[in-house]
């Protein structure tokens, strides 16, 4: 098979063919000192404590001398935004290691630095306890790093053991392609991995965890001793996750080391050994997971200081504007009823892929649903149609701003009254002037930060641009506004800004459903806070009652956590 | 990865099942068998209706008649399987076939291998041309070859003028290509038939042509994997603008009187005959033998309407019906086959 590559097959031999380059030290066996060390800062640092530096990453490394792969103190920022300010990992062979954290934390620009997808900004990548550059995705994967995607992206019209082999194809005489010889590498390594996949089948309708067979099967004919996979779980069914997890104790036996990205802490406890958290971009817990329960884990990843709670933005909920009955989408969201009130700010929290996005989507008609009903002022809403709500008074701001929100190349006028032609038109004809006043009007309030309003609207800033779409739904008076990510990739000053327009509303009396998936965020606006978790609702809770753990257990499904 | 390589005692690797292997080995084949099944069918048709559409003369019409379309549909496969297009190939050949044969009155006694040399270079140049504007410029390729489509065919009026390169000016030794013959089969269609082979072969076998292949499936895919996209995409508009200039040359020893329409509207036709002959217009899946099949289709439905004294407007009515049927059974084919994939996914799962 590959050349010089262990075999892996006997997946339920825990024994683990050294890897020369950590001779003596079992995967995971740290130092009990160490250990204990880490034990006791866990502790001793409860929810609010911001553990002081990355905890004993130095420590950590003298202690090992040689990881198979180490991130130590990287940091990342993309314009104002600092997705990682302090990230640190260490990988050993034969280990399965758990990153987790909370969306935003930081994980995914970890990844894409170990994918070579981007470079750090300061900080050490060690190979081998050797300091390495990628410089790209191929350089990586010369590195022995391979990243099986959530969904993997194949050749469909090619058979599987091309897909495998693609610009590496077994040759024979005169520079062809020895494809028997090709798909019995193929075949192999599917026997390595337990897995039976015909290796001389095409992609195209292959499930998505055969796809992610398939990146495996790639990733070990490379000889890959790291391998990521970012969330692969999200979208198997268990049968497939149980497959999945088979594979991953062969890579396991074979002396990979595996870095298991997963939002089920269920999953994480299952398969991993070692776990490291990482929070605000920073690693906050990296140790055994034995001795761990979920609930520490809970709260290494949302333990920060809670935002202040500003009392007068308070707002006195007056009549029910929206209602939700029993609203379910087969396979996507189940049985959702709520409400929301004039003058209430209700956030969505949960995991990206809950299915709060869908629910929305569903209100606003964009979306069919199968059964239930949406009801706003009173008048049950057609579904599957757009402007019925928009006609009822439902304004949408979506989650993606620049391809959902805004026509990019229109000016910043034209995008604010794109939603309020109607009232703009004289005898079908739109009018310059009155266009005119309608967007400096919003501008102005909405302290909008523009050269002129002719301007495409692709030069503002983040910020900037989400003002502008809330301007095109605030100039309709909504009676209802559904904002998704309201603040995502905004920088701090503009996020308040946003924050205070959402309140200000609320106190005019509109009825705001916000999807959020920053904790903060959420507690810090909201009236009303609903948790959704694999397409149902699991928790209501009020503002004063929540708190970041409340909702994360809610959003992973920790029930037990709820007790305490 | 870890240097020691334990013992296996693993099982021996799954054995693929059968069934499901014959399956997609039979789907991969069946829009090359659809293809000549239409054929015989057509030609079993025409011939009760008319014998004489199988007389040998008539057989040696259709297959010199198919030679430069065969041509042109190897180069246009390359292109179209990694998901674009080359239109500016009936522009191509007019241009080589006119200045090529030019020469024989121009240079006296000039070899009849270094016409086609000639006509293989100024194919070549438009072919570099367009593949440098698709794969440095990243221009679509559409947009790219629909301009060099007009382009060329504008030069060529520009140089020809009223002017043609008339019968008498060709010698013997050229002029008398498309009518050699070994053993009743022209010495053209054999030489066609071997090129179009090796070019199969080449896009099945050797990794430059299977990145064809990738690139059409996948072009993100492809870059990630690592393959040298624009290079490649670059040589299939190369070796297309060759294979252009070469076939315009054959043009001109066939049709024997080259003015400044030669080969206009050729390109849709090979598109036509390349989709006909099962090669997916959005790339990643088909053959040049199935574009030869295509090509040599055309020509014999060309060949039929003549025998049977059908007016000869029928003939692109027929193309464009053929096209439309078989891209529409490419799409039924497709969606059969990813339903009958999954089945047996989920059956082997469950």
């Amino acid at each position: 098979m590959g050349p010089g590559r262990g075999t892996g097959g006997e997946a339920d031999q825990p024994a683990v063919p050294a890897h020369p380059a950590i001779p003596s030290t079992p995967p995971g066996a740290t130092e009990p000192a160490d250990r204990s060390r880490r034990a006791a800062g866990l502790a001793g640092e409860p929810a609010s404590g911001r553990v002081p530096g990355a905890p004993g990453g130095n420590a950590n490394e003298a202690a090992h001398g040689d990881a198979l792969l180490s991130l130590v103190h990287v940091a990342k920022a993309f314009g104002a935004v600092q997705a990682i300010a302090d990230g640190s990992i260490e990988l050993y062979a034969g280990e399965a290691h758990a990153l987790v954290g909370e969306n935003g934390a930081g994980k995914s620009t970890l990844v894409k630095i170990l994918a070579g997808v981007h470079q750090p900004d300061s900080g050490t990548l060690l190979i081998d306890g050797r300091p390495a550059t990628l410089h790209g995705p191929a350089a990586a994967r010369d590195a022995g790093i391979a990243v099986i995607y959530q969904e993997p992206t194949l050749f469909p019209d090619l058979t599987v053991a091309e897909n495998i082999f693609m610009g590496r194809q077994p040759l024979r005489a005169g520079r062809r392609i020895d494809t028997r010889a090709m798909r019995a590498r193929a075949a192999e390594l599917f026997g390595r991995l337990g897995v039976p996949l015909d290796p001389a089948r095409i992609c195209r309708g292959l499930s998505i965890a055969d796809q992610q067979i398939v990146e495996i099967g790639k990733a070990l004919s490379l000889n890959a001793r790291v391998i990521v996979m970012d969330e692969p779980t999200a979208a198997l069914s268990a049968l497939e996750v149980a497959r999945l997890f088979d594979v991953v104790r062969a890579l396991r036996a074979a002396g990979s080391a595996v870095l298991f990205i997963s939002h089920r802490l269920e999953e994480v406890f299952e398969i991993c050994q070692r776990v490291t958290v990482m929070r605000d971009g920073r690693q906050v817990l990296s140790s055994e997971l034995a001795g761990l329960t979920a609930d520490d884990l809970v709260r290494a990843m949302v333990g920060r200081d809670m935002p202040d709670r500003s009392a007068g933005e308070q707002s006195s909920p007056g009549q029910l504007v929206l209602s939700v009955q029993h609203l379910t989408r087969e396979g996507v969201f189940t049985d959702i009823s709520f409400g929301v009130r004039a003058g209430e700010i209700v956030a969505f929290a949960g995991l990206v892929g809950s299915g709060r996005s869908e629910v929305a989507r569903a209100i606003f008609g964009i979306d069919r649903y199968d059964a239930g009903s949406v009801t706003v002022a009173g008048r049950r809403l057609r579904r599957g149609s757009p402007a019925g709500a928009m006609a009822a008074g439902v304004g949408l701001v979506p989650e993606d701003r620049r391809q959902q929100g805004l026509v990019m190349d229109m000016s910043i006028q034209q995008n604010m009254t794109l939603a309020s032609l109607g009232r703009l038109q004289h005898a079908g004809l739109i009018s310059a002037a009155a266009e005119r006043a309608f967007a400096t009007d919003w501008a102005t309030r909405l302290r909008l930060k523009y050269g002129r309003l002719t301007d495409p609207v692709a030069r503002l800033s983040g910020g900037n641009q989400q003002k502008v779409v809330l301007g095109k739904w605030l100039g309709r008076r909504p009676a209802l506004l559904i904002v998704d990510e309201p603040t995502r990739g905004i920088d701090i000053n503009t996020k308040a800004e946003v924050h205070r327009l959402l309140a200000q509303l609320a106190a005019d009396g509109v009825a705001i459903l916000m999807i959020s998936s920053e904790l903060p965020e959420v507690l810090h606006v909201s009236d009303r806070i609903l948790v959704m978790r694999e397409g149902r609702l699991t928790a209501e809770y009020a503002r004063a009652d929540a708190s970041e753990e409340m909702i994360m257990t809610a959003a992973t499904g920790q029930i037990q956590a709820q007790a305490s | 990865m870890s240097a020691t390589a334990t013992q296996r005692r693993d099982p021996a690797p799954p054995p693929p099942d059968p069934g499901s292997r014959r399956l997609t080995e039979r789907v991969f084949r069946v829009r090359e068998s659809g293809i000549l099944a239409v054929l015989v069918v057509f030609v079993a048709i025409t011939t009760a209706i008319q014998p004489r559409f199988l007389d040998t003369q008539n057989i040696q019409f259709v297959l010199i008649n198919t030679t430069v379309f065969a041509l042109l549909a190897l180069g246009e496969t390359m292109v179209v399987v990694s998901r674009n297009v080359d239109l500016s190939i009936g522009s191509v050949l007019g241009l080589s076939a006119y200045l090529s044969t030019r020469l024989f009155s121009q240079v006296h006694g000039i070899p009849v291998p270094a016409v086609f040399a000639v006509g293989l270079a100024i194919g070549l140049a438009c072919g570099v041309a367009n593949g440098l504007m698709v794969s440095l410029g990243r221009v679509p390729s559409l947009v790219v070859t629909l301009a060099t489509l007009y382009i060329i065919r504008g030069i060529d009026i520009l140089i020809v003028g009223g002017n043609e390169v008339v019968a008498q000016s060709l010698p013997n030794a050229f002029a008398n290509i498309p009518q050699d013959t070994v053993l009743g089969v022209p010495d053209l269609a054999i030489v066609i038939a071997a090129v179009v082979a090796l070019g199969a072969y080449y896009l099945r076998s050797f990794r430059s042509g299977r990145e064809l292949y990738a690139i059409g499936s996948n072009p993100d895919a492809a870059r990630l994997a690592g393959i040298p996209v624009g290079k490649r995409i670059f040589t299939a508009f190369a070796v297309s603008g060759a294979l252009a200039g070469l076939a315009g040359v054959l043009w001109a020893a066939e049709y024997q009187t080259i003015d400044s329409t030669a080969g206009t509207g050729y390109e849709l036709l090979v598109v036509s005959a390349v989709v006909v002959g099962g090669v997916a217009i959005f790339g990643g899946s088909g053959t040049a033998i199935g574009a030869a099949i295509g090509a040599l289709l055309l020509a014999a439905i060309n060949s039929a309407l003549n025998v049977l004294g059908i007016a000869p407007f029928w003939d692109q009515a027929i193309a464009g019906f053929l096209l439309l049927l078989a891209i529409t059974l490419d799409r039924v084919i497709s969606l059969r086959l990813v339903a009958a994939l999954r089945v047996r996914s989920s059956r082997r799962a469950g």
